[in-house]
This record gives C-alpha cells, sequence and structure tokens, in this order.
C-alpha cells in the first residue's frame, strides 16, 4: 500500500525546484504542514547534537526519521514534545511550529503541548496498574467523562490499538502481565485515547519480535488516517514500508528530506546513497 | 604456533586442582563464618524465649509496672512505646517522604540535594543518645520537665533520616522511561510523582517506613532523657511515660527478681515485635520485585 500511496502522492506534489531558504528539502507543495521546524539547534551542555534542521511534518503522514546511531534523530523527536524539558541541561534553540504556533517559547503549556503530541519510547513502558487503568489514566485526567463513556473510550483506544481482542476478558489484569509486543500496542493504545494530532514513535519496534513488529506496522499503517506520525527507526526497511516522508540525517544535520520512494530509489546525496545501501551506519 | 590456538589441558591439570583445594578452602571458611554469625542470633533468641516465656501471662497485658516485690505487669509501658512511636512515625514519615520525593523527583542533581544526603546520612548513623542529649537540651529543659511529647519528637529525628534514604533510593530505582511516558501523556509533574512514582516504588518506601519502626521502638537512649519513665499508667503527653526499653533497663538492672523477670518478658516481647515487623518487609520487599 505504502508504495502506491507514496506514486499518488508525487503525482498531487509534483517535486519543486530547490529553494535557496531549503536546500535540503525537495517536496512540499500541495501538502499541510502539521510541523514546520526551520533552523532548530539543540544542545546537550555545551555540545551541540543538531546543527540546524529544516524541515517540514506533513499532516497525516507518515514521516520517517533514519541515520546512524548518534546522528540526532531521537533527539529531534524528544524537540518535538519538549521532552527534554525534563532534564536541566538540555535546550532547544530555532523554531518548531505546530500549526503555526512556537512550541519552544517559554510561555507555552507543556502539558497542554504533550496532550496533543503523543509519544511512544522504544521500550513499552506500562504503567503499574492494570490494563484498564493504564488507558483511562490519561483520560480521566483531560476529561470528566461518565463510567460507560470511559469504558467505550478504552475499548476504542485497545481496538484501535488492535489489542481488543487479547486483553477484553483481562483488563483487570496488570499492564506489566502482558508480552513485550502487547505492552508496546497498549502504550500506543495508551497514547491514542487521549486524542492526540500527532504521534511520535522512538524505534517502537526495536525490543519486539517480528510477528509483534508486523502487527504494529499495520497499526501506523491505519493510524496515519487521522494521526500526523513521526517514526525513527533503525530498520531501512521499515522505513521504506510504512513512510511516506524520509529524512536522512547524519552528524546532527539533516542531509535530505524527501518522498521516501525518493530518497530509497533516487537519493540526491551520496551519504544517503551509502547508508541505505549498507556501506557504513 | 598462534596465541589463541588449542591447548592440552590435561597438561594443566595440576593448575586446575589447585584452583579446586583453595575453593573447597575458602568455600568453607566463608560457612564457618556465617554459621559463626548465625549462632549468636540463635543464642540471643533462644536465651530470650527460654527467659521470658515463663513471665508471660495476661497479667503481663493488663497491670502497669509494679514496685517491687509485687504482683504487676508491662501495660503501661506497651502502651507508653505504642504512642511515642506512632507519634514519632506520624511526625517523622512525611517530613522524610516530602524531602525524599524532593531529592529524586525535583533536585537530582543539584547541590542542595547533595549537602542534604550528606548531612542526613550523618543524622542516619548519629548515636542516638545525642540525639536525646538534642532534645533534652531544646524541648525538656525549655519546657521544664519530661514528657512524651519529648519523647516522640526524639523518636521523630530517628525516624526522619531512614525515611529520607529509602523514599530517595526507591524514587531513584524507578526507572526514568516510565516518567517520560507519564509526561508524554501531559500529565503535570505532580501528578507524575503522586500516581506513577510513588506508586511505582510504593513496596520499597512502605518498607523504609516498617524498618523506621522497627529501629525507633527499640530505642532507649533518646527516651532516657526525654520521656523518662512512669511506675503508673499514663496517657498524657505532657507527663514522663514509661516505654518497655527504658522499663527493660531499668529493671534489668535492679536487684529485684520479680523485676528481672518481667525485663526478660518485656525483651522477648519486644524482640518477637521488631521481628515481625522486619519480616513484613522483606515479604512486601520481595512481593514488589515480582
Amino acid at each position: 500500500m505504502t508504495s502506491t500511496d507514496v506514486a499518488r502522492a508525487a503525482m498531487i506534489a509534483p517535486v519543486p525546484a530547490r529553494s535557496a531558504a531549503q536546500p535540503k528539502v525537495h517536496v512540499g507543495a500541495g501538502q499541510a504542514e502539521k510541523i514546520t521546524i526551520r533552523d532548530l539547534k539543540f544542545f546537550y551542555g555545551d555540545s551541540l547534537a543538531l546543527k540546524g534542521i529544516d524541515l517540514p511534518i506533513y499532516e497525516r503522514k507518515v514521516t520517517a526519521f533514519i541515520g546512524p546511531s548518534g546522528c540526532g534523530k531521537s533527539t529531534l523527536l524528544r524537540v518535538l514534545n519538549r521532552m527534554y524539558d525534563l532534564y536541566p541541561k538540555q535546550r532547544a534553540e530555532g523554531e518548531v511550529l505546530l500549526d503555526g504556533i512556537d512550541i519552544l517559547s517559554p510561555k507555552l503549556d507543556l502539558n497542554l503541548l504533550r496532550s496533543r503530541v503523543g509519544m511512544v519510547f522504544q521500550k513499552p513502558t506500562p504503567f503499574p496498574m492494570s490494563i484498564y487503568d493504564n488507558i483511562a489514566f490519561g483520560v480521566r485526567l483531560y476529561e470528566t467523562i461518565s463510567k460507560s463513556e470511559l469504558d467505550g473510550r478504552v475499548e476504542a483506544a485497545l481496538r484501535r490499538a488492535a489489542l481488543w481482542n487479547e486483553v477484553k476478558d483481562k483488563l483487570d489484569a496488570s499492564g506489566l502481565s502482558l508480552s513485550g509486543g502487547q505492552q508496546q500496542r497498549l502504550c500506543i493504545a495508551r497514547s491514542i485515547a487521549v486524542r492526540p494530532e500527532v504521534i511520535l514513535l522512538d524505534e517502537p519496534c526495536s525490543a519486539l519480535d517480528p510477528i509483534s513488529t508486523a502487527k504494529i506496522e499495520e497499526l501506523i499503517d491505519e493510524l496515519k488516517a487521522d494521526y500526523t506520525i513521526a517514526i525513527v527507526t533503525h530498520n531501512m526497511q521499515q522505513a521504506s514500508r510504512t513512510s511516506e516522508y524520509t529524512a536522512f540525517m547524519y552528524l546532527g544535520e539533516l542531509v535530505e528530506f524527501g518522498e521516501t520512494e525518493q530518497i530509497f530509489m533516487s537519493p540526491h546525496d551520496r551519504r544517503t546513497q551509502d547508508y541505505i545501501t549498507g556501506r557504513f551506519g | 604456533m598462534s596465541l589463541m590456538a588449542p591447548i592440552d589441558h590435561s597438561a594443566s591439570r595440576p593448575r586446575y586442582m589447585r584452583r579446586r583445594r583453595l575453593n573447597f578452602v575458602m568455600m568453607s571458611l566463608s560457612l564457618a563464618a556465617a554459621a559463626f554469625g548465625l549462632l549468636w542470633l540463635l543464642a540471643i533468641l533462644s536465651t530470650l524465649v527460654f527467659k521470658g516465656v515463663g513471665g508471660l501471662s495476661l497479667d503481663v497485658f493488663t497491670q502497669s509496672t509494679p514496685p517491687p516485690g509485687s504482683q504487676g505487669g508491662l501495660l503501661n509501658a506497651i502502651v507508653g512505646s505504642a504512642i511515642m512511636t506512632a507519634i514519632g512515625v506520624a511526625v517523622g514519615t512525611p517530613i522524610g517522604i516530602l524531602a525524599g520525593t524532593y531529592m529524586a523527583e525535583y533536585g537530582r542533581h543539584n547541590r542542595l540535594t547533595t549537602t542534604v544526603r550528606f548531612i542526613n546520612d550523618i543524622l542516619l548513623s548519629a548515636p542516638s543518645i545525642v540525639i536525646g542529649l538534642f532534645v533534652y537540651e531544646v524541648v525538656v529543659i525549655q519546657m521544664g520537665n519530661f514528657s512524651a511529647l519529648a519523647g516522640a519528637l526524639a523518636l521523630a529525628i530517628l525516624v526522619v533520616p531512614v525515611v529520607v534514604r529509602t523514599t530517595e533510593d526507591m524514587l531513584n530505582l524507578v526507572p526514568n522511561q516510565l516518567r517520560e511516558a507519564a509526561s508524554a501523556l501531559g500529565l503535570p509533574r505532580a501528578v507524575v510523582i503522586q500516581r506513577i512514582a510513588y506508586r511505582a516504588a510504593r513496596a520499597g518506601m512502605i518498607t523504609g517506613v516498617l524498618l523506621a519502626i522497627a529501629r525507633v521502638s527499640g530505642e532507649t537512649a533518646p527516651l532516657l532523657f526525654t520521656a523518662l519513665n512512669n511506675q503508673f499508667w499514663s496517657s498524657d503527653l505532657n507527663a514522663p511515660m514509661a516505654s518497655l526499653p527504658v522499663v527493660i533497663f531499668q529493671f534489668a538492672l535492679s536487684p529485684y527478681t520479680d523485676w528481672q523477670q518481667l525485663a526478660w518478658t518485656g525483651a522477648l516481647l519486644i524482640t518477637l515485635a521488631v521481628l515481625t515487623l522486619s519480616i513484613a518487609a522483606r515479604i512486601l520487599a520481595a512481593g514488589s520485585r515480582k
């Protein structure tokens, strides 16, 4: 499905000429930008981890970040929901616009931002409570809804994450009692239960077996109908299977961004080609 | 021949046999040391049971400490210990948990935390008699009399460092990923701490409080200069109050055999209580590791 989507997107959105302002970005026209990143620099203490990134993330599309370890792709993801704010010595400079609002602004309500931009992590992180409460917890915090409505929300989220059939008879069991793949789908269900607009996936399958990985990838394919998705992955096949757009990063720089098919079939940059063909990384 | 080529292992047999012999000797020494430690524990427990059980009767729990030569029990001491321990824990635990929470959740790397941790470690190993003397100076002399309240305060000061330490340690063991995951849902920090971090660290934190109770319920020194002792039933917090450890201390040193018998019985009771608390703490800690 993904490749036909890419082809269709390519027809609707012809590749524009390279502009001086965005030398590395080859696409954009005709797509709504959910997130716009402009000249983003990121610091861990004194060391510069992102050296001026310019990048669009399109609405209801899957954008994959690839690149060798330490290239800054996870760092970039953690800027998009200000996760780095939990740690005192990390800071970002530049501009990151979510629907036109600068999310790097110190005045921004972080909890509100994070309720709009959900995140799923590399290791499954179920809360130490029941499966039901794992999902209901976040919902209860933002909405006052009746028990039956809440039941409906929990079921909907679990169905959406393709977990309902496996857990419907043991919603009271601890979230920790599930297998790794189920835990990860529980975490995805938990994220979508609070109805975010963007979902960030930070190597969501790197701790999972191939069957669970396939399930999560199917899920990503379904979720993009409603959500804008950004995924960091080390797995090149996963990037090409799940995403419409791919950003290749190297040593804190965005080397190349474009439609996934173009990045994998005819990369413009030598380093992108070397990486996707396995010559380094 | 290359360095990594296979060698004839039968040639190295003497070396291997020597290592086996050495292993046997060291293993035996370790076992002997462990047995030596256990021996004294068993000796103490069996002496306590042997000498203490004889004095156990309903009177122990229903009558107050007697004058020499007459019948009586330990009721005032048991209740006094319970009251002062309860107040001490009730005062010390919230302070300890709040301090530990600050250190692990808010100021993990800052100067204040490092300083507080250092001072807390000193307090943790401070001789309890020093704390008794401190409360004597600050409270007993100011108020003009010995009181149960002063005793409870001295115990609270002993509870705080234990609870601070376990709370901080247990919260530090909660993986950061869990906090990130909760924050990523848009949960405010206070909710992340109360609903997620406390929940994940709950068993360990309760264990810390139980250990603090076990520790202070057996303390004599901090009560000697604060709550003093009381031969009679008293629940007045502003008056001297009896406690099991102080009664044991006083009766064991007395020349009267019936007092000495009560001291043995009291020692047995307090040991059983502390043992029960420690075992409960162990079971809780083990349960949380699943």
